[in-house]
Parts: C-alpha cells; sequence; structure tokens
C-alpha cells in the first residue's frame, strides 16, 4: 500500500497544489516495519523501506497492520475513517515533530489516505 | 442558472449581552414555532442553511439561527484585542436565554449542534421552562481533548487551515464534495482562537456528566440526533444520555459531527419527525 502513495499523489494536482509548500520526510509504521517518505513541494519524490540504523525524519505516523489495512479500506468501517478517529481510541500515535503534520493536516490526511483510492479501482 | 433570492432574512441585532453592547447577526425564514439554532464551536449559523431554506420546516417553523458573538458576521465586543476569547457554560446560557429575550421568542425550540448539542443539556436541567423543546445534535455529556489544543492558535501555523483540518473527519466519509468543502471553508474563516475558546467549553468547563440524571424531560422534552460517523460527540455518549433521561435517540446513518451542514437533506430527513412530534405537544 504504501508503495502506491507516490504515485497516487503526485497525479492528483489538486492535492499536490495543496502541499506546495512542505518540505519534509515522515515515517509510516506498520507494526514495527518503518517506511520513510520524502515529499517535496507536494510531491511524494522518495519512498524508502526500513529497517533503518538512524532514521531522520520530522514525524511519524504508528499502527498495527489490522489498522491501517482498515483504514485504507475505500469506505473504512466506523472509527477507523480518520486519522484523529484512531488516535482517540489509541489505536494510532502520532510522534515527533508535529508542526509540518499540523501545518499541512488536508494534505497530509489525503497523502496518507491515499490507498484508499486505489482500492477502488 | 437563474439569479435567485433564498427566502433568508439577515439583520444585525443590537442587544446587550453579558452586560456588554453587542452587535450579532441574525438570519431567519419561515413563521410560526420559533426554532432557535445554535452552531458548531469556530463555524458560525451558515451551517444551518438548508433548514433556513427548506420549506417543509419553514412552513410550520419560524427558524432563526444567529452567528454567536467572535463569530460569523457577529463582532466580539469592543476591547477584545486585550484578552484571549474563552467560552464558558455559564456565559452560554446566558447568551441563549438573552437573545431569546431579545426576540421576544416564547418558549423557543432550541437546536444546537456539537457545543450546541451540549449546551442544549445545559439548558434542559437548568431552564426548562423557557423552552417548548430541546433537540440535542451530536450529543455527549462530555468530550476528552484528543489532540494539543495549542495547535489550534499559535502564530506559525494557519489557524483556518489546522482548525478545518482537525475537523475534516468528522464529516462523515460518504458526504457531499460540496458540502464537506463548504463545511470546512466556514472553520477556515474563523477568527484567531475563536475554535480554541469554544472547545474549552466543549473539552473543559461543559462537562455535564454529573447533572445529567437530573434532567426531566417531563419538564421539557428533549431529542437526541447523532451522526454515526461523529468520533468526537460518540453514538454511545448520546445513547448514555437516552438512557439516563429517558429522550428518544436517533442514530443517524452516513451523517458525521455536522449533520445539517455537511449533507442537509439527509439530516433534515432525521428532523422532519422530531419537528411533527413537537408541534403535537
Amino acid at each position: 500500500m504504501i508503495a502506491k502513495i507516490a504515485g497516487l499523489v503526485n497525479a492528483d494536482r489538486g492535492l499536490v497544489h495543496r502541499g506546495r509548500f512542505v518540505d519534509t520526510t515522515f515515517m509510516i509504521a506498520i507494526d514495527d516495519a518503518p517506511t520513510l517518505l520524502r515529499v517535496q513541494e507536494g510531491r511524494v519524490t522518495k519512498v524508502t523501506p526500513g529497517p533503518f540504523i538512524t532514521p531522520d525524519y520530522s514525524f511519524c505516523l504508528r499502527a498495527s497492520r489490522n489498522v491501517w489495512e482498515k483504514f485504507w479500506q475505500p469506505l473504512p468501517p466506523l472509527g477507523y475513517t480518520d486519522i484523529f478517529a484512531l488516535v482517540k481510541q489509541k489505536l494510532m500515535q502520532v510522534e515527533g515533530n508535529l508542526h509540518p503534520f499540523m501545518a499541512n493536516l488536508l494534505y497530509f490526511k489525503d497523502v496518507i489516505a491515499a490507498p484508499r483510492r486505489e482500492t477502488k479501482r | 442558472m437563474n439569479p435567485r433570492f433564498e427566502p433568508i432574512t439577515g439583520r444585525y441585532l443590537h442587544l446587550d449581552l453579558l452586560g456588554k453592547a453587542h452587535r450579532l447577526y441574525v438570519e431567519e425564514a419561515g413563521q410560526g414555532i420559533p426554532l432557535l439554532c445554535l452552531h458548531t464551536a469556530g463555524s458560525d449559523a451558515r451551517q444551518y442553511r438548508g433548514v433556513l431554506n427548506d420549506a417543509r420546516v419553514t412552513q410550520n417553523f419560524r427558524v432563526i439561527a444567529f452567528d454567536m458573538p467572535w463569530h460569523g458576521r457577529s463582532s466580539p465586543p469592543a476591547g477584545w484585542q486585550n484578552a484571549d476569547y474563552q467560552l464558558t457554560s455559564r456565559d452560554y446560557v446566558r447568551m441563549i436565554l438573552e437573545v431569546a429575550d431579545a426576540l421576544e421568542l416564547d418558549r423557543p425550540v432550541a437546536m444546537g449542534c456539537s457545543i450546541g448539542g451540549r449546551i442544549v443539556l445545559h439548558l434542559a436541567h437548568e431552564h426548562p421552562e423557557r423552552f417548548r423543546a430541546l433537540i440535542g445534535l451530536e450529543s455527549a455529556a462530555h468530550t476528552e481533548a484528543y489532540y494539543d489544543l495549542a495547535w489550534l492558535n499559535r502564530p506559525d501555523v494557519h489557524g483556518g487551515m489546522v482548525c478545518a483540518g482537525v475537523i475534516s473527519g468528522l464529516v462523515a466519509p460518504v458526504a457531499p464534495d460540496a458540502e464537506r468543502w463548504e463545511t470546512l471553508w466556514h472553520y477556515m474563516q474563523s477568527g484567531p482562537g475563536v475554535f480554541k475558546g469554544d472547545l474549552h467549553f466543549y473539552m473543559l468547563d461543559g462537562d455535564i456528566r454529573d447533572r445529567v440524571d437530573q434532567i426531566d424531560i417531563n419538564h421539557c422534552p428533549l431529542f437526541l440526533l447523532t451522526g454515526e460517523y461523529d468520533y468526537s460527540c460518540t453514538s454511545e455518549g448520546t445513547l448514555d444520555i437516552a438512557k439516563r433521561t429517558g429522550a428518544p435517540a436517533t442514530i443517524m446513518q452516513g451523517l458525521g459531527h455536522f449533520p445539517m451542514s455537511e449533507d442537509p437533506e439527509k439530516f433534515i430527513a432525521y428532523l422532519l419527525p422530531v419537528l411533527e412530534k413537537i408541534r403535537a405537544l
């Protein structure tokens, strides 16, 4: 799923425009498996699967595989539709320097939910 | 498209609220039983445009929706620049009663969503004699903070964008795109710190868990409607109030935290039977 994020985001002109000021690297962790995603001017320019020895990133979203799979369904079940819904239920942790995440929340929410569109096809 | 006006009238009301002069923006449409509508935190009365425009509602109800001070087109009181805005239960209750008095409403129905859905519980508890009925949309007795509210008002994060980002997931995923983004637009237009100030009531001061059992729906009927996708005021939270008060509750399918603005058609289908019951009281 994560591997598909770059193509889906970069093909979405509106989303790239929304993230045009974003320049950061963030991490998605599925169980203990981390992946780094580099974002430049709204485009996902590099996706690097772990493991890492000294990963350098701003923030990380961490949840179990079961949670991510539900979150990425085209129409997720109740309680799995939004990152904050998962955080509230303590099913996801958002860690690190949250400034790039919070300052570009509408962008990152759609970047992270992008695989929903792939599973629709 | 042929140009047309909606049947909504908007006016500015000058009145004293909480001991200070205020200029309040008030919209209304229809005639009959006064139905006073209370918007959510960090938004304004535009959320009720669907209800104000629906002839099935306005043929029997005088629908009134006002922007709370600091919100929408209502100004903050003079001197606002010297303090942070912070909504409390006491001020919120007083404001609603003083607006109802200023408009000379005779035992109106009050319908509020989110913070408005919370305050109708306070009204039911403290002032049931003042209302014909109360409708709580997305009502829960309390909501714990689930993110750091400091993000909502700081100079290095765009306040409108972060407020819209925070609440965006509370809109049902099946909501129409235009209505979803209009709902977010209202949040993007909110003044600095206003959403955060409202959440002081929502997440701290407005906790009414210890008084829900004292609400007597025989003094003032209470109706509860909550969207199934709302994870802030949850279905469980609403059903708990229903269980403790005896108030009828409906969990609305395909709706989230902003039912009246994220999908007005779907919401009004749930609202009409409640309004019929109120007419029959």
